[in-house]
């Protein structure tokens, strides 16, 4: 059963649409990101997941029930547009929140303690957040949004703002949220992490879902027969007949890099057969698109239309 | 606990804890009570110091007829004006009078010579000694024995007496009423705005910081403004009484304090007893007197418990109303500067009643002073300025009734604008926009 599902999910503002449909169905203790240009509606969608804005039509399932109001203490959402009280002690600020996620004072205060021990941050309990330097303060947001164990946690953008060294941190910490049993919903426009971090996907365009599925099988759909192939020869390969079609060749350091698409329904291995009298292999694979290329192909795609 | 008192405690406790809340605090009632004790404290000062007066009177309609006072001594010489000049004021530091010979007419000009600023006491005793005299003269040039003129000097008390329900005749002051009446009428405009512009700024503070989104992920936007509102009022409830009871204080100890020893007695007696005699005050004394004694009845003629009952009621309906609306303007726009061409309109109603004060006033029973006490925008300053009159209770009953409908209604409309445009970043808004949001669903 999933996690979380939004079924034909419709939201109109005064003058457009912003979610046409929308369907996502998030498995549990998967990371699922949520992709899509500038103001395709993913934020929208979060927000409606977060019961800060209502649907129109539609249904958005919570571990199969429909979603109700205080289910937003099962879930713990970091904004893309996020901030704290500048004015505010971090500490205090950290229990607040806390408290109006629902959790007892105590509790919230031993945990806290742990996290702040754990980021190496237990010296600012006291300092004001005005304080604090833009990494910092990401920091203790991020803490403040997985304290009270969400089971749905929904990051949006959450490595803006952060170092390299604090993106790892982070993306172990994501990882490691997974492993206990939190699902993630992840919506970002670095592709690289996408890849690296999401089970599945969903690509969101002018308000409709135009690509969803396993991150892999949507990869695999996408590749177009392309392998290379990187050899030492005196001289450039010669592929005979119509099955072959050299794209492209670089040479470096006396080697050859050769981008072949295989045509006709030929396997791979009937390619390598006609290199390997000319020349001498030293690397074969196919080559992928990745979730960048995908992304943007799709996107003018459907802007085509 | 409930999400929405954990807001109102917030907003509460990291406004009282402010240094600026603990300085108005502090700062309002010594003010106060200076604005009622210094005037007297400071008339009586001034004139402390001894002065006395040399009286050069080359008329001799004068002589003897300057009386040693409190503070001023007078003695004659009959030296020529540099001489004396010399004398009084350059060798002993006092003060001199010149009266000079007139041929034909009376003496109605005198110069008076000092080395420092005379003093308004001295001035007024000189004019006013003069002055009787002179009538004096001039009444029994006719014939008229002057003390016949005294004798017709009647002074009229006029005691204006009201009728109140249930045939309880009371004893009231007009100058009492209209002061108290002032007063009243621009503490709770001051009150609705100072604390209104806190929720405005308050709720500005959250849409620019980016936090809102965080917090409305966990409780509904009405929550969050009606917490922040909320919080906000009971700040200015506190520093409400805060000021009544540090107000009490504060003029006990300068009572106590400052007037101890050199108090003049009859100040004394007023300040002490409270009470307000029939008395007579002289024609030639300072007024010092009455100002304290219009002080002291000021204080005495309030009806605390009704004015301190409407006052909060007022204050709370009329901050409930303004504040909502504030809420809705610092949840609408981005930047500090955009919130003028929305404030001025929602402010006008309330700049618009304190204007009206003169009209109030004059007439507090007047159609215009009763539309205005019924209309919620304009009723909780309207209201407070006729309460010390006395209010019929009907014309209380609907102007408290339509000022909880109204604040009702414009929470309700607030609400709306508000949880739209919280979430609205880098848009330049204007009316048409807002009239959109308040038809979006949520």
């Amino acid at each position: 059963m999933s996690l979380l599902r939004a079924i034909n999910v419709t939201k109109t503002y005064a003058n457009h649409k912003a979610l046409d449909s929308v369907s996502i169905d998030v498995a549990p203790q998967s990371i699922f990101g949520l992709l899509g240009p500038n103001g395709a509606g993913k934020t929208t969608l979060i927000r409606i997941i977060n019961m800060i804005l209502a649907k129109d039509q539609g249904e958005i399932l919570l571990e199969g029930k429909p979603i109700r109001p205080t289910d937003t203490r099962y879930i713990g959402y970091l904004p893309e547009e996020r901030g704290l009280y500048k004015k505010m002690k971090v500490g205090e600020q950290a229990l607040y929140l806390a408290q109006l996620k629902g959790m007892p004072r105590n509790e919230a205060y031993k945990k806290l303690k742990v996290w702040f021990d754990k980021f190496e941050i237990g010296s600012w309990w006291n300092k004001k957040v005005e304080e604090l330097s833009k990494g910092m303060q990401q920091k203790v947001q991020f803490i403040v949004t997985v304290l009270h164990n969400p089971k749905l946690l929904i990051f949006d953008e959450p490595f803006s703002g952060f170092d390299p060294i604090n993106v790892n941190l982070l993306k172990d910490e994501i990882l490691k949220l997974r492993e206990d049993g939190a699902t993630i919903i992840f919506s970002t426009h670095n592709m690289a992490s996408v890849e690296e971090l999401c089970d599945h996907i969903a690509l969101i365009n002018n308000s409709k879902t135009i690509l969803s599925g396993e991150i892999y099988e949507i990869i695999n759909s996408f590749k177009s027969n392309i392998f290379e192939v990187i050899y030492y020869s005196p001289k450039e390969l010669l592929l005979k007949g119509n099955d072959f079609d050299i794209i492209s060749t670089v040479k470096t350091n006396g080697s050859f890099a050769s981008r072949v698409k295989i045509l006709n329904n030929r396997s791979s291995n009937e390619l390598l057969q006609q290199i390997i009298p000319q020349a001498e292999v030293t690397a074969f694979q196919e080559v992928l698109p990745s979730i960048n290329d995908i992304f943007i192909q799709e996107v003018n795609k459907s802007k085509n239309e | 606990m409930n999400k929405t008192l954990l807001i109102i405690k917030r907003e509460y406790l990291s406004r009282v804890r402010k240094k600026s809340f603990i300085i108005m605090t502090i700062l309002g009632p010594v003010l106060m009570a200076a604005t009622i004790i210094l005037p007297a404290f400071l008339a009586d000062w001034s004139e402390a110091t001894k002065k006395n007066v040399a009286v050069l009177d080359e008329t001799g309609w004068f002589f003897e007829k300057f009386n040693d006072q409190e503070n001023i001594t007078f003695y004659y010489i009959t030296d020529d004006l540099e001489t004396g000049k010399n004398k009084a004021i350059s060798q002993k530091g006092d003060l001199l009078l010149y009266i000079p010979r007139t041929e034909l007419n009376v003496p109605v000009n005198a110069q008076l010579f000092s080395s420092k600023q005379p003093g308004l006491n001295v001035t007024a005793y000189i004019r006013n000694v003069m002055k009787t005299e002179v009538e004096n003269k001039k009444l029994l040039a006719s014939g008229i024995d002057p003390d016949i003129i005294k004798s017709t000097k009647v002074n009229i008390n006029l005691a204006t007496i009201r009728i109140e329900e249930g045939g309880i005749e009371k004893k009231s002051n007009t100058e009492v009423e209209v002061g108290l009446s002032i007063f009243a009428g621009i503490m709770i405009y001051f009150f609705i705005f100072m604390f209104g512009a806190q929720v405005l700024k308050g709720v500005m503070e959250e849409k620019q910081s980016r936090i809102v989104e965080v917090i409305i992920s966990s409780v509904k936007p009405y929550q969050l403004m009606l917490g922040k509102i909320i919080g906000i009022a009971l700040v200015g409830l506190t520093q409400f009484f805060l000021w009544i009871v540090l107000t009490g204080v504060f003029l006990g100890v300068f009572q106590a304090g400052i007037f101890q020893g050199d108090m003049p007695e009859n100040l004394m007696q007023l300040g002490q007893s409270g009470q307000i005699t029939e008395q007579s005050v002289p024609l030639n004394s300072v007024d010092e007197l009455n100002k304290f004694e219009m002080i002291t009845e000021i204080i005495n003629g309030i009806n605390f418990k009704i004015m301190i009952f409407s006052f909060i009621f007022y204050f709370l309906g009329g901050f409930l109303l303004y504040a909502s609306l504030f809420a809705a303007i610092g949840g609408a726009v981005d930047q500090d500067a955009d919130t003028q061409q929305f404030m001025l309109p929602v402010s006008i109603p309330l700049v618009f009643s304190v204007m009206m004060v003169g009209v109030i006033i004059n007439q507090p029973d007047s159609p215009l002073a009763v539309w205005m006490s019924f209309i919620p925008f304009t009723s909780p300053v309207t209201m407070m300025m006729r309460i010390p009159f006395g209010v019929p209770i009907w014309q209380i009953w609907v102007s408290a009734g339509l000022l909880i409908l109204g604040f009702i209604a414009t929470t309700w409309l607030a609400a709306k604008i508000y949880r739209t445009g919280i979430l609205m970043y880098g848009k330049k808004v204007n009316y048409i926009e807002i009239w959109k949001w308040l038809k979006n669903k949520y």
